[in-house]
């Protein structure tokens, strides 16, 4: 029974515990971060279970759960997942409860903020594990408006103009994403919206079309991850949102707008996906060095993290325009590591932020001789992001290189550029802030405490392992992203 | 369709009959029910209003009656737009009751209601040129009334001359064009002159001529760019349960009349909803006056402060997409209009309901007072983000079904431009919305005192709301109720 609707239950207990956390009275702030702690630790424990019975040899969807909803149009309450969505969602379940974790120093408005942090938990979900493109549009927009109201409600000084740069820029991306979405639906035969029919018949659709709707799709769902030039919103977003909502957009926002390249651009128009491969590559190429230059110019911890997120995602797209096995396995790897990497950057720049009420990095000097502790965690975190081996990211990273290498070489070569860059501003950032002589303002910071530690350890110890053994994320893409390749 | 003779035809004009009654009951009531007990006096026209949705209730969905030889209809398209004639002013009334605006006259305030309810009933039904022109009129000049309620404010006078004036020369226009159909055809019912059209070669000018006269008065009434610029002005002048009451009720009655005339007259007999004399395009007309309302009304909106006009605005934007559905000339696009009007009278009335509640707590009706609401009332606040965000049109709220299913009609019909210019629209009119949104929600507060509502207002937003979050994620009900409307809708 819970098998068979793990999915639903996994998207739809959120949104059940964000209607309940309405009815307790707004005074009781700890029922309330009881609550939603509770409630978002319920998808933890199903994902684990749908990690474990997750057949790893099949390449199709598994868990499917198919009712008619509208039939007028042929749409389908339609739900599924296969190695790629899987990871995704396993993702997704952890982040969001380390995120409620994280968010207990909210001092304003709980209430609305814990509902709102659930309901985009259940938005998140729902994008990973929608089939039906109607379905699968609902989810992406719901995503989008708890987002606005978190970093605009709850953010840093500048939330107002950060809220509405998200909002539009996204609100445009959705527009395209739905005239798409209107024009597949029309021009297959007959009209659907179910993403698999879709790749069925995907014949029927003309190199033209093919291209134009790829085209309008790349804008809607480059505007997510972000790819250059569409990530001016990126920075100022991370920067103004509190640090649980930096969390989830960085570790799950960033990668739908890539599921939705590799779920629906990818097998639905594989000519159109051929003919801009190489485009593809380079503007994952540009992503990279872009992004770390950026990064190498700041003096604000957080938008550096921020940056390196541009950065980091430019491997993948790298990584799925080769058509590779190791290419594409490398990416999506990639994309699961960034989540956990990135998540933890932006918890450990938040704790900063608490401490020391600032985050100017030339502000700082020596915290390591306060925070022993913390230092550690952090260095651990800022090794993974320049993708030290041994490390999580340095396998998917390493993995995508080997991938495009043979493809496009030029293009590979100038992308492990970045990786020196990526080097180079972490650790002139982590001299800064933690080495050196101790900064006599900061000698009575705190070190670590127990809620940081609850966050960081299991992001820490997956960062670890899945460096020294990744065969347990690997396994899971292998068999669906070897057959995505192949049907392109 | 079933025609019957003037004795029998009673049986089916109940409605209008109960809402006559009630409404000179009202006149009388006031003589022995002061103001002060408004509830009593809302209570009576609620009863009026019961009644006549209940007579409705044993006919639907109705076989399709002619009464009064041919001077109206009775079929489910009728029944649709008098159950939403009846909702309207039934929510209107109460509005009122909650509303400290209406102070005197209350009982007359609620009589003018209800006329008004029995006209936007007869115009669901008039098929004959002549009861068309007089159902508009009596929709029209208790509306003039209500608009200038507030005798001592100089912006209600404003508002009811302005709409006097613009009524008076759009109706007169109409007149116009009507006498020019009847001189071209010579017959005043619709099937009769969609019959003569269909049988007979007519000029085109003259033809194409009426046509646009005729559209001065509907367009009028539905708040269609260039007929809207009333529109503003009166909203902002008139109390706001009136502007409430203008901006949906009157709107809708003047969709069920446009649809009447252009689907029964301009239409090929056969079933194929296609133009009936050869070279007169009047979809595109439809269409043009749609694009040209959405950009209008978008644009102009974005530079308002006072939430009233910008609502006002919004409406006119809104009557744009509701235009696209009745200009792609078929049965989707039609149900697509009428499910969309059903959804934006729950919006739409929901947002006036909370300007009507704001501007007696803040005293005010510009956006900059709103700030930080959502720390003073947050059940105002989400309320209106509710309501806003569905008048945008995003998921899961059912603002964004009604837009799917409209743009859906287009897009499958092949007119792309209009798809696109919708589209674009739809991108624009988020910047204004969002600006109340960002003031209510993301801007500090601007008075510390949070504001107190009771039980019964935050009740009736309820109301408001849980359609818009039903038919969000399931629509499929309001849907049929929609699509049944057009089951006799051209006499087979």
């Amino acid at each position: 029974m819970i098998d068979a609707h793990i999915l639903s239950l996994m998207i739809f207990i959120p949104v059940l515990g964000s209607i309940a956390i309405l009815f307790v009275p707004s005074s009781r702030v700890r029922l309330i971060k009881g609550l939603a702690t509770g409630v978002s630790a319920i998808p933890v424990i199903l994902a684990i279970r749908l990690f474990v019975i997750f057949d790893r040899a099949q390449a199709g969807m598994q868990f499917v759960e198919q009712t008619p909803w509208i039939e007028a149009f042929n749409i389908y309450y339609f739900l599924g997942t296969d190695g790629l969505s899987v990871s995704m969602i396993l993702l997704t379940a952890l982040l969001s409860h380390i995120a409620v974790v994280a968010s207990y120093g909210i001092d304003r408005g709980q209430k609305g903020y814990f509902a709102l942090i659930l309901l985009l938990e259940t938005g998140m979900m729902g994008v990973f594990a929608a089939l039906d493109f109607f379905l699968f549009y609902i989810f992406w927009e719901l995503v989008l408006l708890p987002m606005y109201f978190l970093i605009g409600i709850w953010g840093g000084p500048r939330r107002e103009y950060a809220a509405i740069k998200f909002f539009i820029y996204t609100l445009a991306g959705s527009i395209l994403l739905l005239i798409s979405i209107l024009a597949l639906y029309f021009l297959s035969e007959p009209h659907t919206f179910n993403m698999m029919e879709l790749i069925r018949n995907n014949h029927q659709f003309g190199i033209g079309f093919q291209i134009t709707i790829f085209l309008a799709l790349y804008v809607g769902f480059a505007i997510k991850v972000p790819i250059f030039p569409f990530h001016t919103w990126l920075p100022d977003a991370h920067v103004e949102a509190p640090t649980a909502i930096s969390v989830l957009l960085a570790g799950i926002l960033l990668k739908m707008g890539v599921y939705g390249l590799l779920r629906i651009s990818f097998p639905i128009l594989p000519e159109a996906t051929r003919y801009f491969a190489f485009p593809l590559a380079i503007m994952g190429a540009i992503n990279i060095i872009y992004g770390a230059l950026c990064c190498m110019a700041q003096t604000d911890l957080k938008k550096m993290v921020a940056y390196s997120s541009i950065s980091h995602m430019g491997f993948v797209l790298l990584g799925m325009a080769v058509f590779t096995d190791a290419g594409i396995n490398g990416a999506v790897f990639q994309m699961f590591n960034h989540g956990i990497i990135s998540a933890m950057l932006f918890l450990l720049v938040g704790g900063i932020y608490d401490r020391a009420h600032h985050r100017d990095i030339n502000g700082f000097g020596g915290l390591g001789s306060r925070m022993p502790i913390y230092t550690g965690f952090t260095s651990l975190a800022f090794f993974a992001g320049l993708g030290l081996p041994g490390l999580n990211g340095f396998i998917s990273e390493v993995l995508v290189l080997i991938g495009s290498y043979p493809v496009y070489q030029v293009v590979t070569i100038v992308s492990m550029l970045g990786i020196i860059l990526a080097a180079a501003y972490f650790l002139w950032a982590f001299q800064r802030v933690f080495l050196g002589p101790l900064n006599p303002k900061y000698a009575q910071l705190p070190d670590i405490n127990g809620r940081e530690v609850f966050t960081l350890v299991p992001l820490a110890g997956l960062t670890i392992f899945l460096g020294i053994y990744p065969p347990p994320i690997l396994d899971l893409l292998n068999a669906t992203l070897s057959a995505l390749i192949r049907s392109i | 369709m079933i025609a019957l003779d003037s004795l029998a035809s009673v049986r089916f004009f109940l409605p209008e009959l109960i809402l006559a009654g009630f409404a000179l009951v009202l006149l009388l009531a006031g003589l022995f029910i002061g103001d002060k007990q408004r509830q009593r006096l809302a209570g009576l026209a609620w009863v009026g209003l019961a009644i006549a949705l209940v007579s409705l209730i044993p006919d639907f969905p109705g076989q399709g009656q002619s009464l009064f030889r041919g001077m109206i209809v009775f079929d489910t398209f009728a029944i649709f737009f008098k159950v939403f004639a009846i909702g309207v002013t039934a929510f209107v009334i109460l509005f009122t009751c909650r509303s400290l605006e209406i102070k005197r006259h209350v009982s007359e305030f609620f009589a003018l209601l209800l006329v008004s309810a029995l006209g936007m009933s007869l115009m669901a039904s008039a098929v004959d040129l002549l009861m068309m022109y007089i159902a508009l009129e009596m929709v029209s000049i208790p509306c003039y009334v209500l608009a200038g309620y507030h005798k001592g404010s100089s912006r209600s006078a404003e508002a009811a001359l302005k709409y006097v004036i613009y009524g008076g020369v759009s109706s007169g226009i109409m007149l116009f064009g009507m006498s020019l159909l009847f001189g071209l055809t010579g017959h005043t019912n619709l099937f009769a002159i969609n019959q003569y059209l269909a049988d007979h070669p007519v000029y085109l000018l003259p033809l194409l001529l009426a046509i646009l006269f005729i559209l001065a008065g509907l367009g009028y009434k539905i708040a269609a760019v260039p007929f809207h610029f009333w529109c503003p002005d009166v909203y902002e002048g008139a109390p706001t349960p009136v502007a409430a009451f203008l901006s949906v009720g009157p709107k809708a009655a003047g969709f069920a009349l446009m649809i009447r005339f252009f689907y029964v007259t301009l239409v090929s007999a056969d079933g194929q909803l296609a133009s009936v004399v050869a070279g007169l395009n009047w979809p595109m007309i439809l269409a043009v006056i749609a694009a040209v309302s959405m950009s209008l009304g978008n644009l102009a909106a974005l530079a308002q402060r006072n939430v009233k006009r910008l609502l006002a605005y919004s409406g006119i934007a809104h009557a744009g997409y509701i235009l696209m559905g009745l200009a792609v000339v078929n049965h989707d696009g039609l149900t697509a209009s009428l499910f969309y009007l059903l959804v934006y009278l729950f919006m739409n009335l929901g947002a006036f309901l909370v300007v009507i509640y704001l501007s007696q707590l803040l005293g005010s009706e510009d956006i900059e007072d709103y700030r930080g609401l959502v720390w003073r009332s947050p059940v105002l606040a989400i309320a209106m983000g509710i309501f806003l965000l569905s008048l945008i049109g995003i998921p899961p709220l059912a603002g964004f079904i009604a837009k799917f299913y409209i743009f859906a009609a287009v897009i499958d019909a092949e007119m792309y431009w209009l798809a696109v210019i919708g589209l674009v629209n739809s991108t624009i009119a988020v910047y204004y919305y969002a600006k109340i949104l960002r003031a209510m929600f993301l801007s500090p507060e601007t008075g510390k005192e949070g504001l107190v509502l009771p039980a019964f207002d935050k009740g009736l937003l309820a109301v408001m709301i849980a359609p818009l979050l039903v038919f969000g994620v399931y629509w499929v009900p309001a849907m049929r109720f929609a699509k049944l409307s057009f089951l006799v809708f051209r006499g087979h």
